[in-house]
């Protein structure tokens, strides 16, 4: 199917994606082709069929809840663009 | 092909018996440390050499830790002198750049993740090269596909990886920085990942023999995220005894992966022995229709006729939607991928945008200025296909569909032992002829998703050669028959020598 570019603009907005009008009619193409591709999926009958969302039939461990690891803030911290007070800075949210 | 004597060097004289330690498999580089034959200093020294003179025609690695490696080394060829080494201890290693490394950069190959040092390691970082690990040396990060996603390495931030078999050539993705730094000789085995193909479609393309281990098999811990529930982390080497000594040191539950499988892992490199006579082996006719080219099809079937002639049965068998498998995935991982990808916010780590006045703009200038062209499309795919809306039409029935494929597979291991077909689809192409159709570069990838759907182990080994280029085998196998697959590439290369083939240029 073929997407339309204020469906790609929508799309990328929900992304948060920032993109060029050129990048956009580009991946607007690019996009309808590979939806083209994944299309024929609706070809195969699957009326009776249980989705399957992970490779083995397994469910979650549990673990007692306690404590296992340590604050490791500034190390953490250390890779981020930008800290101040051990908080990371944002642009204002609220004015 | 062992690299041969120099001229002027006559039958007889020392150096004629003399193996330069790239050629040498693991097992003699182990029993080469153990005897003080070299030590690991010596051979560390002898891979970071290659690296320089040889790396920049290929681009194999991102980053290159010489100086870590050395004092690893150092610390191996004390455990040695120690009597304390086990059988990796002070042998080379090279890590995708997929992994976490404390200390080092780990980018993903993005520009997301250019100024990203990990702050931590993976579990398997951990297990091959930590304190109380297997004692290997890490030589460097290797260079991938931007966050996996590709089948060429033409979307890495840091550029191409040639082919070292045909630098005009892809080495194939996303792995494809490992397989070339293996297949030049420029690391002895190498880590890889494998979503959809990533490890052995590398490995069918230069030569290698690549295992993608069961989905569980291996810790995703400190593993950067694509699509959780296909990704599994696996090897490279030049040889499937070399696989099997690697994988063996990285296997195993681990508390940190949620999806772990906690279930001993089999002796890989004692299976390797066993005869496989009376194996049964499915070839599924659906990998050997249209879109296989020839050459490659009769590479593949003379390793057919080979297996037989070694006792193995060979039955036809029928996997009638695996057809579906590239639509399927191309909804489920981008899927997976959109939402894993959601953590890079400028925030946090990785590329933050300048100038901005509202968070908004932060989040998409960041993301718009640090993922590639191939990232966004995913992203895009991904965040499309769960919109409201679209959700069941795609997501929904495409993991209906991922139920019919792995019940293929669970049908035909009831009658069969593995399954063979190719690895893919023709011999490496030339490095930008995909590049702007990504259907036809998604199509690469045709005979390997299904495993990855399916959750099952699956590996490549090499064939024969077309035009001088290599040709891959593939085994795909039951849940957790990793040893099995070891087992029987190990006896194919008893009887072959293709894997011993090196590329020119690289000796």
């Amino acid at each position: 199917m073929s997407l339309t570019i204020e469906q790609l603009k929508q799309v990328a907005h929900l992304a948060r994606l920032e993109m060029t009008p050129d990048q956009a009619d580009h991946y607007t193409q690019q996009l309808s082709s590979i939806l083209d591709l994944v299309d024929q999926l609706q070809q195969a009958k699957t009326d009776q069929v249980e989705p399957m969302a992970h490779p083995l039939e397994m469910s979650q461990r549990l673990r007692p809840d306690t404590v296992t690891e340590t604050n490791q803030r500034d190390v953490f911290q250390s890779v981020a663009p930008s800290v101040e007070d051990g908080l990371y800075v944002v642009p204002k949210v609220i004015e | 092909m062992r690299a041969g004597p120099g001229p002027g060097v006559h039958p007889g004289d020392i150096a004629f018996k003399y193996e330069p330690m790239h050629t040498l498999s693991i097992k003699a580089l182990g029993e080469g440390l153990k005897t003080k034959k070299f030590s690991s200093r010596e051979l560390t020294q002898h891979y970071l050499s290659r690296i320089e003179r040889h790396d920049p025609a290929l681009n194999s690695y991102i980053t290159v830790t010489a100086e870590q490696a050395l004092a690893q080394a150092d610390a191996a060829d004390a455990r040695l002198a120690a009597g304390e080494a086990g059988p990796l201890t002070g042998i080379p290693l090279a890590q995708k750049d997929i992994f976490c490394t404390a200390g080092v950069r780990t980018s993903c190959a993005s520009k997301m993740l250019d100024n990203f040092v990990a702050p931590y390691n993976a579990t398997i970082v951990d297990k091959l090269h930590g304190a109380d690990g297997a004692g290997m040396v890490m030589l460097g990060k290797c260079n991938m596909d931007e966050f996996a996603m590709g089948s060429s390495n033409e979307t890495s931030w840091y550029g191409p990886v040639k082919n070292p078999w045909d630098t005009g050539r892809v080495p194939g993705g996303s792995s494809g920085g490992s397989v070339a730094a293996v297949a030049a000789g420029l690391a002895p085995a190498a880590t890889a990942t494998d979503t959809g193909g990533s490890i052995r479609q590398p490995a069918a393309l230069t030569n290698l023999t690549g295992i993608k281990p069961t989905y569980g098999r291996v810790s995703r811990y400190g593993m950067i995220a694509f699509a959780s529930s296909l990704d599994q982390a696996g090897v490279v080497a030049r040889t499937a005894e070399d696989a099997a000594y690697v994988l063996q040191a990285m296997s195993g539950f681990d508390p940190r992966d949620s999806t772990s499988v906690e279930r001993p892992v089999d002796d890989l490199v004692g299976g390797l022995e066993r005869p496989i006579k009376g194996l049964r082996i499915g070839l599924p006719k659906e990998y050997f229709a249209e879109g296989l080219a020839d050459g490659a099809r009769e590479r593949v079937m003379a390793a057919v006729e080979q297996l037989r002639s070694m006792g193995a049965e060979i039955v036809e068998i029928s996997l009638p939607n695996s057809p579906l498998s590239v639509p399927t995935y191309y909804v489920v991982a981008p899927a997976e991928a959109s939402s894993n990808l959601s953590r890079y916010d400028g925030v946090r780590y990785g590329h933050r945008a300048e100038g901005i006045k509202t968070l908004e703009e932060l989040y998409k200038r960041s993301r718009g200025e640090g993922f590639g062209a191939e990232v966004q499309r995913r992203i895009m795919v991904g965040t499309y296909v769960l919109s409201h809306g679209y959700y069941d039409a795609y997501y929904l029935q495409a993991q209906k569909v991922r139920k019919l494929i792995y019940d293929d597979f669970r049908r035909a291991f009831e009658s069969v032992d593995l399954v063979l077909g190719p690895t893919a689809t023709d011999v490496a192409f030339e490095l930008g002829s995909k590049t702007d159709d990504p259907v036809a570069m998604y199509l690469n990838d045709i005979y390997t998703i299904a495993a990855n759907l399916a959750g099952i182990p699956a590996m490549s080994l090499s064939c024969g050669f077309v035009d001088g280029l290599p040709v891959g085998l593939q085994l795909m196998g039951n849940y957790f028959d990793e040893a099995r697959l070891l087992n029987v590439a190990h006896q194919y290369q008893l009887a072959t020598d293709w894997h011993q083939q090196h590329p020119r240029g690289f000796e």
